[in-house]
């Protein structure tokens, strides 16, 4: 029977702050003071949106153990809501240090609306049932968003989904700004993403998800978890166990694709495909799908390497080794070999354990 | 035991694959040219780096594979012959995934790889994502095929292609005054940014000229594999002319059904429909009788130029017949040819805003004789004032309309 301790985790948690701390720090003097290529420096925050994206699955798929396919939908909403917001109020609110968490607040906050909708009904049933569903939710906000138009012109908004009523409509062409272009997206969002902004948001979000880990209402979600009979005999709620895990990862999911936003001139809906879902899952299953640290790593590894490949004369063969990589990992990650060397390290260095700061 | 072997069997393959990759540079996919060769002989003064970015993976990968290959035959062309005032061309290639984010990484290796010109982006929605990063290094940005507005909203980013609208409002306006069509139906790709664009303006204009669209059907990305509803619904509309603002795949698929389904009407797309005899492939009499307005048609060329562009890219690339965007690739390389000789920019380390200048200075005035017609550019919006002709599929080749 697995056995939860409490001094460990709370030693955990520290370690995984400090490696946060250093991480932010190593990076961010590096960026000002080094010579960091251009590359490195662009890929710096999508690897933190990812790493966001990934933890915050992370909580439904490691700690809840539920699978759920519809964390780009997520992503998607919250890019949309907080790329349309930023986009409408860039005059409006000219700071970007008041407008930009106003928007990560209101993309996170409508991503965990639908997510709680979602929730209502799928976390109530046993089974696969979340993930036939979030894939199919997934599906159905990529195909919505992209069929979205809003304009305005002197007669106020325009809003419409599908390009015929927006073709029939008569705009007053001196007035008329476009913001969501259908399959076209939203370009000219204000790109307020920066490196130390990710990482707080990170900070944050690992706090707080992280702290529910090991509070009551977090033990209680593993618990259903193990068994979940017996934690229902136990009087825990599972349906608002699972929910609150799950709406919190809607939540984060959602700020994550308001950092995305954020980080380009442009956006479209067919980004937030079922593939882009699917690669977050892969990044927290080869994390090992217990601990927020190891998936974070693991996301840093698998986001950064086929992008890091383009340097060398390589480039034609990125894909291919990026996908040797994630057959290895997986190798690596349950061979009973590996792990007797794992342990024979760890059983050497117990008392050295670093802090990695790898990026 | 076993599972070691087999990773040790992952880590060899690994190995001999990269091992592959340094050897295997002439496979015709190769991402690097000029740089390798031109080097020894101490022919050119220097190398102006030209960069690519486009899809080379993932589905429209076939749109940047003919961009990449195109800009490398006419890089290799160019050097062959000469070069550029003393100095040659070196060209590095990154690839997208036809993807925004991934096509700001690319540029910004290519970037750390002291790229001096940009050609792409390939796709039109990357391409808004590298123009506002553009913008602030005054790179000269040339895109062969990025067709909406906003792909070239920077002072420095110019295109071959014809804009969206531009291609919108030019089809209804074809069919009103030649008469083509009057009842007409469309089916366009709703995913699809390109075709979108242009039935919003097909559909604006042709409310403002009197043209009527009697059914307007869409399909996406996903489901571009049966039309059969659609084509049901075109027939039962009574359309007289059947307006395809999409690409030649697609396409391919809707006149091999609408044959099964018997549909007998007019078609008309734009330039996306160039490839459509290719891609039926001995299917190719379904094509026939079906109009585009494009400024290139590599099958039934007349024009001496686009003759030898169509017979050099298939003794090059295995007998693949180049398509549009080929073609407006081909032509962007000899578009930043033609402006650095004009310019008169004959050092090759210039840095790539001083060039962006130079070369915009240049392009104002000039005027360009290409494979995608004879062309001009409006210096502020950065778009290329050239005509599309009509063409109809007759016997397998294009053959300009009699108006």
């Amino acid at each position: 029977m697995k056995k939860f301790t409490l001094s460990k985790p709370a030693k955990d948690r520290y370690i995984t702050y400090g490696m946060l701390a250093v991480i932010a720090l190593v990076v961010q003097l590096y960026i000002t003071y080094g010579d960091a290529s251009r590359s490195f420096k662009g890929l710096l925050v999508p690897t933190c949106v990812y790493i966001l994206a990934a933890i915050a699955l992370n909580l439904v798929v490691g700690i809840s153990g539920e699978l759920s396919l519809g964390q780009a939908g997520f992503m998607c909403i919250g890019a949309y809501v907080g790329s349309t917001f930023s986009v409408m109020t860039e005059e409006l609110i000219a700071s970007s240090a008041l407008r930009f968490p106003l928007a990560l607040l209101l993309g996170g906050m409508v991503a965990a609306v639908f997510g709680f909708l979602i929730g209502i009904p799928v976390l109530r049933l046993r089974g696969d049932y979340l993930a036939i569903v979030t894939l199919a939710f997934g599906e159905i906000i990529k195909s919505v968003f992209n069929n979205i138009y809003l304009s305005t012109d002197k007669n106020g908004l325009f809003f419409s989904i599908g390009v015929e009523s927006k073709a029939n409509h008569e705009f007053d062409a001196a007035t008329q700004v476009d913001y969501i272009k259908g399959a076209m997206g939203i370009s000219g969002t204000p790109r307020d993403s920066t490196f130390l902004i990710c990482m707080v948001v990170i900070f944050i979000a690992m706090f707080v998800m992280l702290n529910f880990i090991d509070s009551k209402q977090g033990r209680a979600v593993m618990a259903s978890r193990d068994n979940r009979i017996a934690a229902e005999a136990m009087g825990v709620n599972v349906t608002r166990a699972k929910m609150t895990a799950f709406v919190m990862s809607a939540f984060f999911a959602g700020v994550a694709g308001v950092l995305y936003s954020h980080n380009l001139n442009t956006l479209q809906a067919s980004t937030f495909n079922y593939n882009l879902s699917i690669q977050i899952l892969v990044f927290v299953v080869l994390g090992g799908m217990t601990k927020m640290r190891s998936v974070m790593i693991a996301t840093i590894i698998l986001y950064v390497l086929p992008e890091a490949l383009r340097g060398f004369n390589l480039s034609n063969y990125r894909m291919l080794i990026y996908a040797i990589a994630l057959i290895a990992m997986m190798l690596i990650n349950n061979s009973a070999a590996i792990k007797r060397v794992r342990e024979f390290l760890r059983a050497k260095f117990a008392r050295n354990k670093n802090v990695g700061g790898e990026v | 035991m076993k599972k070691i072997l087999a990773l040790v069997l992952a880590c060899v393959l690994a190995l001999s694959m990269v091992a592959c990759a340094d050897t295997s540079n002439n496979g015709g996919n190769a991402a690097q040219t000029g740089d390798a060769q031109g080097n020894n002989d101490g022919a050119f003064t220097g190398y102006i780096k030209i960069g690519g970015i486009g899809p080379t993976t993932g589905g429209a990968a076939s749109y940047g594979t003919a961009v990449m290959n195109a800009i490398k035959l006419a890089v290799d062309e160019i050097n062959a012959a000469g070069g550029v005032n003393g100095m040659g061309f070196a060209f590095e290639w990154q690839d997208d995934e036809h993807n925004a984010e991934k096509a700001v990484n690319a540029y910004n290796t290519l970037m750390d790889n002291d790229m001096q010109v940009l050609i792409g982006t390939v796709t039109s929605a990357p391409c808004i994502a590298v123009v506002a990063e553009a913008k602030e290094d005054n790179i000269f940005m040339l895109t062969p095929s990025g067709s909406a507005v906003d792909s070239i909203a920077a002072p420095n980013a110019f295109r071959v292609c014809f804009s969206d609208p531009n291609q919108g409002v030019g089809a209804a306006n074809y069919i009103k005054e030649n008469n083509i069509g009057t009842k007409i139906a469309v089916i366009y790709n709703v995913s699809d940014p390109y075709s979108n664009g242009i039935y919003e303006k097909f559909k604006a204009q042709a409310a403002t000229i009197g043209l009527e669209i009697v059914a307007a059907e869409a399909f996406t990305n996903d489901s571009a594999t049966d039309f059969s509803v659609q084509i049901q619904k075109v027939k039962d509309s009574g359309a007289d002319l059947l307006f395809l603002p999409i690409y030649y795949e697609a396409a391919a698929l809707i006149l091999t059904q609408a044959d099964q389904a018997n549909l007998d009407v007019a078609m008309f797309g734009c330039d996306g429909l160039d490839g459509v005899i290719g891609q039926l492939g001995d299917k190719a009499a379904l094509a026939e009788g079906v109009m585009l307005l494009t400024p290139f048609a590599a099958i039934g060329a007349t024009d001496e130029k686009d003759i030898a562009f169509t017979n050099a890219y298939k003794a090059a690339y295995k007998d693949e017949i180049p398509n549009q965007f080929a073609a407006d690739a081909y032509d962007a390389v000899y578009i930043v040819k033609a402006a650095i000789e004009k310019a008169g920019v004959t050092d090759a380390s210039i840095s790539c805003s001083d060039l962006c200048d130079k070369i915009i200075e240049a392009l104002d005035g000039l005027t360009f004789e290409g494979v995608t017609g004879t062309m001009t550019w409006d210096i502020e919006t950065g778009e290329p004032n050239k005509t599309a002709d009509a063409m109809v599929i007759k016997d397998g080749a294009y053959v300009a309309m009699s108006k």
